[in-house]
């Protein structure tokens, strides 16, 4: 945490820079911040310190105990019971089919509502962020009849499908804020050069927005990544399931031994945390745009 | 802004000479999207509710029977109680402490300690954010397991055996660790928005109030308290919302139990729906939450609009 260099001269700072005076306060405030985090960080420290400790060392000595044999047994054991790789490829495939895709409705519908100002944008919009309000449930019945009547029940498609609508509806509410708002002059400069819409579009629209949209693909990724219910109601058979329903399912069938539901679990949340890692600075970007309207 | 008003006082699309009714095609596929996936469920699932229907066979017009059995339902009325609960958890308790850690983060650390050692603070908070709810509901069942729990076993490393409780297993003590729980998981999110919201904040507000020896408490009334209002509204609309739909927590940790305990409303109806296969029942009390949802937001939305225009 030390990385300041000053941390070792806070006197001779004195006068010359006030900012790195660092008071009592200051410290007691660092150390309540810091144990705080570590209270957040302890479920997955813990978690971490037992997805590799055998269950009879976990049998003896308890979840707090350093494992005296590092054993891999819980990971192969999910990764194989599960086939995880194809659990991560169908998450992938979904998520990254519906960001693509709800990403481009998002840009039609807002170019139309922010830029177009299409008559009733207002009342579209409204109508679009009701997908935002409803509770999922109120869409599962009648979603599962349609879906059964076309076939697409049990299908990634009916995933695919229904999520690429519920993200594109938030990106639309974004999105067409930030059109409202477009730089007026650009839009002209445009038309005087005898553009067309779709051009006007695809030229100067997409690309001068391309830092929101972004933000919005890498929001919709996650989003879609972590969803739960309709995923359940509509991914019964195993070979469609995604990342999370495969350790709730796991989890609800059996008695999971402490150890394997550990190391199950750990083995979850790596891909999250590796996009996490990734996308740190998109993703604040992205709550910062979501919040600013 | 140059818009141009064209006749009947109607308002011009922002690409001269090309009308609004010009973008009306952009539109279509993301409204058919929309209404095929939202609006036509939400209107059916609203039929749903004047029927009686096992999920397979004829549905059965019953007129107001499901929603008189509704308002009488002790269990429904039950779940919107603890919904108020998973409100504290999710919208009141995240919000104080996000507001209190993200201006001492913002206002000490980052000033004191660096931007490096604050963001990476802020980036801990959050992570229980970026899992998915469910596997952060089954790591937090897995913490607090009955028999051979790490929260069990730290009390009884501490000398405390006699505290060791099921805790999601006994009605006095689910609906709190199912808070708690919540709280772990939603805390990160008003942190960040806050935060973003004060890298707005004029530092010199700051210096100028410290020069007049305010306290910390009181910069913080005086000065980051109001100047993130907007992120305040956001944050509390956005996660009332989303403590109203709570459902993967519930289902995967407590099943509404034991005795009821905590059971939510979105749980509720779901339960209708795949375990009673009462799909109009299950309608109705979807409907309700749908509806309950709507008028907050509404109302809400109206008391932001005026919130902000005071303090404009």
């Amino acid at each position: 945490m030390n990385n300041h260099a000053s941390a070792s001269e806070p006197r001779a700072a004195i006068g010359g820079r006030p900012r790195h005076i660092r008071s009592w306060g200051d410290w007691a405030g660092l150390v309540a911040l810091i144990l705080g985090a570590l209270i957040m960080l302890f479920p997955l420290l813990i978690l971490t310190l037992n997805a590799f400790k055998t269950t009879a060392d976990y049998n003896m000595t308890g979840p707090l105990s350093i494992p005296a044999h590092f054993s891999m047994d819980g990971v192969v054991s999910f990764w194989n019971k599960t086939d995880f790789p194809m659990k991560f490829a169908n998450s992938l495939f979904i998520s990254l089919v519906v960001s693509v895709v709800g990403v481009f409705l998002s840009v039609l519908n807002s170019f139309a509502l922010g830029i177009g100002r299409v008559k009733g944008n207002t009342i579209i919009l409204l109508f679009i962020m009701l997908a935002n309000m409803v509770p999922q449930e109120a869409l599962l019945y009648p979603l599962y009849v349609m879906f059964k009547g076309v076939g697409l029940y049990n299908t990634q498609w009916a995933i695919i499908i229904i999520f690429m609508i519920i993200q594109s509806a938030y990106g639309t509410y974004l999105l067409s804020a930030v059109y409202g708002t477009f730089p007026q002059a650009i839009l002209e400069a445009a038309t005087v050069d005898g553009a067309t819409r779709w051009q006007i579009l695809r030229r100067i629209v997409l690309p001068v927005s391309w830092s929101t949209i972004s933000v919005l693909f890498v929001f919709f990724f996650i989003w879609t990544w972590n969803e739960y219910m309709i995923p359940m109601a509509f991914l019964m058979s195993d070979k469609t399931q995604t990342i999370p329903l495969a350790l709730a399912t796991m989890q609800g069938q059996h008695t999971m031994a402490a150890t394997d539901l550990a190391s199950a679990s750990l083995l979850s949340i790596i891909p999250t945390i590796i996009f996490f890692i990734f996308f740190q600075r998109k993703l604040s970007q992205g709550i910062v745009a979501g919040s600013v309207k | 802004m140059s818009d141009k008003q064209s006749k009947g006082g109607r308002t011009a699309s922002r690409i001269p000479g090309s009308k609004p009714s010009r973008f009306v095609p952009y539109l279509i596929p993301g409204l058919i999207g929309i209404i095929a996936i939202v609006i036509v469920p939400i209107l059916w699932n609203f039929y749903l509710s004047f029927t009686r229907w096992r999920g397979v066979g004829p549905t059965r017009w019953v007129g107001l029977k499901n929603w008189n059995h509704l308002i009488r339902d002790s269990t429904f009325w039950a779940s919107f109680s603890h919904s108020l609960w998973i409100i504290v958890a999710i919208v009141i308790i995240p919000t104080i402490l996000g507001l209190l850690i993200s201006s001492a983060l913002t206002d000490v650390i980052q000033k004191r300690f660096g931007a490096r050692t604050s963001s990476t603070l802020r980036a801990l908070y959050y992570l229980p954010q970026v899992l998915p709810v469910a596997v952060a509901s089954i790591i937090m069942g897995w913490i607090f397991r009955p028999e051979d729990g790490a929260v069990n076993d730290l009390l009884t490393k501490i000398g405390l055996g006699s505290l060791q409780h099921n805790w999601l297993g006994s009605p006095g003590t689910a609906l709190p660790i199912l808070m708690v729980i919540l709280i772990w998981i939603q805390l990160g999110y008003p942190i960040v928005i806050f935060m973003s919201g004060l890298q707005r904040v004029d530092p010199e507000l700051y210096e100028a109030a410290s020069l007049d020896g305010a306290s910390w408490w009181q910069k913080f009334r005086v000065v980051t308290l109001p100047s993130i209002i907007p992120e305040l509204m956001v944050v509390i609309l956005t996660s009332t919302i989303g403590a109203l739909k709570t459902f993967a927590p519930v289902y995967l940790l407590t099943k509404g139990g034991p005795e009821n305990s905590t059971m939510v409303p979105s749980y509720y109806s779901y339960n209708q729906f795949f375990q009673l296969q009462q799909v109009g029942y299950g309608a109705a009390i979807s409907t309700a939450l749908t509806v309950v949802i709507i008028i907050f937001s509404i109302v809400f939305t109206i008391v932001q609009k005026r919130v902000e225009k005071n303090i404009a």
